[in-house]
């Protein structure tokens, strides 16, 4: 973290935060007919990290995520692997993506689409990069336990 | 047939997912095992079929018509690479395990090794230039963390210049692509021999040579080679083994194509020069140095010149021979460097003047050693000799002498270079005297010298299977010589 802590940027973030989530998600999904998808959406999810690390410095973004980094771009990669692999077993030709087009009662046609997976580990592939880059690079000298070489943390 | 062709990019890129997540290191182990066996099972299905029915297997990603699709294009020659490579892939990743060395135990290296097999999958496979430099770019990232996982000083002083070196040729070779899109308007290699026949010749002139540049580069052939006896012997062993066997390949296998299917027959003057030029300063560089991974680095780039020889010379038997060298060169090349592992633990070094006698304290050493030796100066009965009395046979037959002396004495100063280390480190008294612990590498690591062994008898295997094989690479240079047949494969007129 640089600086001191901003009690306005905090609660921006606070605010803004669970917004750009939405919006990225919003482009992940539209980007099947239209500009975004998921390499669009992932970015603009980890411009929401990059303001909660400039808030609150790469410790606070460490703790608002579940997983390690890491295991988030393996989970997206596999995710996305996977589905271009899929369409093998049915006999189609690797990343071939297939149609439904359910009849939903009150909302009328639905077009679901293969392919969305592919766009969803794309998302958490890119999100899973930003958050590593985040973590290693960002990594506050004082918050040394975050690259994980069990010296102790020193008060500000 | 067509659906197995996907699977060595998919598998290993499958089984890096994994290995990403799970970091227990027995679990990592049995996910690459079963991906790269998986990729290995999938080419050598391809490979069966093709020695079988000799035509090129395509399989158009997504399902996208022949226009607007990505292709993955397997021939003969791309066939036999994907097995060889696959093969080498998994024995090596055995050694690795074997040598406990401090770089596999860390959780990135079997992500960081399966992402290299789909890199080199991809670029064995890929039907365009822009997916072979995608291919290139995954298959880099990797290397750059093999290269320098231990992080000691010396790997990240060469790791830079590899890095740094690799960046300008990732941008001279997408340099290329752009350019050539721009003067196409495509990038598929089924259309482009057509197309680019219609340029105007300096404009051909200028592509041809940025894609020489970035293969060259890559393959290290002369005066592109200086970062590579700068930047191997800085790995382990089992590392050093891969990027030995596999990467430089790459610029080959690429140089084939380009000089085979782009720009049929213009480049085989400049081609001969370099070729010479790369054999005779390799090994002199080879000859001049007293350290084993260092000599054994310069005899990759004064090997990689016979194959420019032979894509040079250019005929159908040039290119056989080629692609028998290819075969030869690869297992050959990787068994040195898992020796050059398997005396390093034994003796703690492998600079010439440090050791001494390895012959009298381990005999089986000595033998694993000179088989690979001998095979790559040459001798016969082994492989080597009959490489490249193929491509001396080819280079005769076309009228190239020059660059046929230039190869026999280039294998002259490779044998010379040979017996400088037989002499040094396997013949005479046992020296330094044998220290606590170290005694038996070949008892203590089973698992190194079995697949070392593996790898040898590989490498002998291929001098006994020569003649079925030489047909089978004539069948690939038969394919390659004529662009017709792969255009008329992957478009499907």
């Amino acid at each position: 973290m640089i600086g001191r802590r901003s009690t306005i940027l905090d609660q921006v973030d606070r605010m803004l935060f669970p917004l750009i989530v939405a919006v990225a998600i919003y482009v992940t999904f539209r980007g099947h007919n239209a500009p975004g998808g998921g390499f669009a959406g992932g970015l603009i999810t980890g411009a929401a990290f990059v303001l909660r690390f400039l808030s609150g410095g790469a410790l606070r973004v460490r703790r608002s995520v579940v997983t390690h980094p890491t295991t988030l771009i393996g989970i997206g990669l596999f995710v996305a692997v996977a589905t271009a692999v899929s369409p093998l077993f049915v006999g189609d030709a690797l990343l071939e993506s297939t149609i439904w087009i359910p009849d939903v009662p009150l909302v009328g046609e639905v077009k679901l689409v293969s392919s969305t997976f592919f766009d969803i580990g794309v998302y958490l592939l890119v999100v899973g990069v930003i958050l590593t880059v985040i973590v290693a690079l960002g990594a506050d000298p004082l918050h040394a336990e975050l690259m994980g070489d069990g010296s102790e943390e020193v008060e500000p | 047939m067509n659906a197995l062709l996907g699977l060595p990019l998919a598998l290993p890129l499958l089984g890096a997912a994994l290995t990403i997540v799970f970091r227990s290191s027995s679990v990592q182990r049995a996910i690459s095992f079963v991906s790269l066996l998986g990729a290995l099972g999938a080419s050598i299905g391809v490979l069966v079929h093709l020695a079988i029915e000799d035509d090129i297997v395509v399989s158009r990603l997504g399902g996208w018509p022949a226009a607007v699709s990505i292709t993955l294009v397997g021939d003969r020659l791309s066939a036999l690479m994907l097995v060889i490579a696959g093969a080498l892939l998994v024995i090596v990743l055995a050694f690795a395990i074997g040598q406990r060395a401090a770089d596999e135990r860390s959780p990135f290296y079997h992500p960081a090794y399966l992402v290299l097999a789909a890199g080199i999958g991809q670029a064995f496979l890929s039907g365009d230039l822009f997916n072979l430099f995608v291919a290139f770019e995954l298959l880099l990232m990797a290397s750059y963390v093999l290269l320098t996982l231990e992080g000691t000083d010396a790997q990240v002083r060469s790791g830079t210049t590899y890095v740094v070196l690799n960046v300008v040729e990732s941008m001279v070779l997408l340099t290329a692509v752009g350019l050539v899109f721009a003067a196409t308007g495509t990038v598929s290699m089924a259309e482009l021999p057509e197309r680019l026949a219609e340029l105007p010749d300096g404009v051909q002139t200028g592509l041809h040579l940025l894609l020489l540049v970035a293969f060259g580069i890559k393959a290290a052939v002369f005066p592109l080679f200086f970062w590579l006896p700068d930047a191997y012997p800085t790995a382990p062993s089992s590392v050093t083994a891969v990027f030995a066997g596999l990467l430089t390949k790459v610029g080959i296998y690429c140089m084939i194509r380009v000089e085979t299917l782009l720009f049929p027959g213009q480049g085989s003057t400049l081609l001969l020069w370099i070729a010479g030029l790369t054999m005779l300063i390799g090994v002199f560089g080879a000859v001049s140095h007293v350290e084993m991974k260092r000599i054994l680095s310069f005899h990759i780039v004064s090997q990689i010149g016979y194959m420019v020889m032979g894509i040079g010379i250019g005929t159908e038997l040039a290119l056989a021979a080629t692609v028998f060298y290819l075969v030869h060169h690869i297992p050959v090349k990787a068994s040195l460097f898992l020796v050059q592992g398997l005396v390093e633990r034994e003796t703690g070094s492998t600079a010439l003047d440090d050791v001494g006698g390895l012959a009298r304290r381990s005999g089986p050493l000595a033998v694993l050693f000179l088989v690979p030796a001998l095979s790559l100066a040459g001798l016969p009965p082994f492989s080597g000799f009959l490489a490249k009395f193929g491509l001396a046979r080819a280079g005769f037959d076309a009228g190239q002498h020059v660059v046929v002396v230039a190869a026999l004495l280039a294998s002259l100063f490779t044998l010379v270079s040979m017996t400088k280390i037989w002499m040094a480190m396997f013949w005479g008294d046992p020296y330094p005297d044998v220290a606590e612990g170290r005694v038996g590498v070949l008892r203590h690591h089973p698992l190194m010298s079995s697949t070392t062994a593996l790898v040898i008898v590989g490498t002998v295997a291929v001098a006994l299977v020569a003649g079925p094989l030489f047909d089978y690479c004539t069948g690939a240079a038969a394919q390659l010589i004529d662009p017709g047949i792969y255009r008329a494969a992957v478009l499907g007129s």
